[in-house]
């Protein structure tokens, strides 16, 4: 019954986020202000993460061709299709829910406990609207992030293949360019464009209408971690069923 | 002025407000006071519209809240003001930018027209250098007067004030009671005050109400609450020897 409530909860939110816009002069600082926090601030884990991925994918395929059979442009191959269609979108994103959920469930539930919710709201602000939209229009510039994450973790598989001995730089080019499908990328854009949505939407209704105090923001916060990525995995699945099979 | 007839809020099974009927004058200070958990947060935000009301009416100067409409509630929120119990100042914003909120979500105003006004209503509260330091740079009783001032730069009709005083030290919360009684004077505005401190009802108490299990107890003026043979009012408000001193040589200098 929870579980119902929390769904129609959520629905109504992002119905109302939408209601008595605020007004451009102030919505576009905020806006700034997130791809701030949100987008720039992410970037420097996410390409730290993405490179050793990139690498040890290369050197675990490196380790399993066994068969003389097997070219070796396999190495690119495989990294890079394990980069484009799920790691970049899917774990970068779970690896988000942690970082920019977390800090948007704490950040808007601490404004919820120190009344500054309620502030707004006796003013005639929508504070939905004022809190949550320009999370959501910042998202948007999230594929960008996956983009890097793409580039940096076929890179991070090169170095590692290069110079760990596993295989020339020109047959990992040729794994990487051979068989390339470009709707692969189109599918992984899509993904991640539903993702940054729900990245910013879940993690703000859990801080929106938490209840309690300083303790309950955090309880808040894991369970936002918690929810969105059971949604992304979920998501990953409908869409790539509807998308790729 | 404001009127409120048979209020009751309940949320699930639990009965916060049992039917609190009033009236809080244009012009006065009304303090609302009674002990944790007899629902003077809740009748407040029923006030503010934060909580929506079981069953009641509220009139802000003749208009029935609950018959307004979206946009109507909206606007007539617009002239309200209301400093909160841990002010609620935000906290990424400066001293400036806090009190300049309001009007820049809600007026068409010139940023130089914006700041005198904002510079206007800090001096007002007695603020002065403080406009470019933010919320976690300043003391409580500072933080206080930027929620005073937030709540007035707008011109508000109401001012609603949840324990103004609470965490400041006695003379902090002096100046603090002193302030909200000029302004109330001052604007001609409608202000109602929830709070514990005693001090304050005996200094600037023109009406005060007073809420025992979610239910009106006892209503009257701060000369009143010296006479007063209710119970449960004198054991509220005379808990400390201090306070029954004072009310013992008040009766007796009355007679």
């Amino acid at each position: 019954m929870k579980y119902l409530t929390d769904i129609g909860g959520y629905a109504i939110m992002v119905f109302d986020l939408f209601k008595k816009p605020t007004k451009w002069r102030i919505m576009k600082n905020l806006i700034l202000k997130e791809i701030d926090e949100l987008i720039f601030g992410s970037l420097g884990i996410i390409v730290f993460i993405s490179f050793f991925i990139g690498a040890v994918v290369s050197i675990q395929t490196a380790m399993n061709l066994t068969s003389d059979f097997i070219p070796k442009n396999l190495i690119g191959f495989a990294t890079r299709q394990s980069i484009i269609l799920e790691f970049a979108p899917t774990f970068c994103s779970i690896i988000m829910a942690g970082k920019v959920g977390s800090f948007i469930t704490s950040s808007i539930g601490t404004m919820r406990v120190t009344e500054q919710i309620d502030a707004l709201e006796v003013m005639g602000v929508n504070a939905l609207n004022y809190l949550v939209f320009p999370k959501i229009i910042a998202m948007m510039l999230y594929p960008f992030i996956i983009a890097v994450s793409m580039y940096v973790g076929i890179f991070g598989g090169w170095f590692a293949g290069v110079f760990g001995g596993f295989i020339t730089s020109a047959d990992f080019v040729e794994g990487v360019t051979i068989d390339f499908i470009p709707f692969h990328v189109t599918y992984s854009f899509i993904k991640t464009f539903v993702f940054a949505f729900l990245l910013a939407t879940i993690p703000s209704y859990h801080g929106f209408y938490m209840k309690g105090g300083a303790l309950e923001v955090g309880k808040a916060s894991t369970t936002s971690f918690v929810w969105t990525s059971v949604v992304i995995i979920i998501t990953n699945y409908i869409l790539t069923q509807l998308l790729l099979a | 002025m404001i009127e409120v007839d048979n209020l009751y809020k309940s949320f699930d099974d639990a009965n916060i407000l049992k039917g609190v009927s009033t009236v809080f004058d244009t012009g006065k200070t009304n303090l609302i006071i009674g002990q944790s958990g007899s629902g003077k947060t809740v009748f407040l935000k029923c006030l503010l519209g934060l909580f929506k009301p079981t069953e009641g009416v509220i009139c802000y100067d003749g208009k029935k809240y609950g018959e307004l409409t979206d946009t109507e509630q909206r606007n007539l929120r617009q002239e309200m003001g209301m400093v909160f119990q841990g002010s609620a100042l935000f906290d990424g914003l400066t001293v400036e930018g806090n009190v300049m909120f309001p009007l820049e979500m809600f007026t068409q105003q010139s940023k130089s027209e914006m700041e005198d006004r904002v510079n206007l209503v800090l001096q007002r509260v007695n603020l002065i250098d403080a406009n470019h330091k933010f919320p976690s740079e300043i003391s409580g009783g500072m933080q206080k007067r930027v929620a005073i001032a937030r709540a007035i730069v707008m011109n508000p009709q109401y001012l609603f004030c949840d324990e103004p005083n609470s965490g400041l030290d006695p003379r902090t919360a002096i100046v603090i009671d002193n302030l909200i009684k000029e302004i109330t004077e001052e604007y001609n505005i409608t202000t109602v005050i929830n709070t514990h401190d005693m001090n304050s009802v005996m200094e600037i108490g023109e009406k005060i109400l007073f809420l025992k299990d979610g239910l009106k107890e006892w209503e009257g003026t701060k000369h009143e609450i010296f006479k007063t043979d209710n119970q449960a009012v004198t054991d509220f408000v005379y808990s400390s020897e201090l306070f029954k001193k004072v009310r013992q040589m008040y009766i007796e200098e009355r007679n």
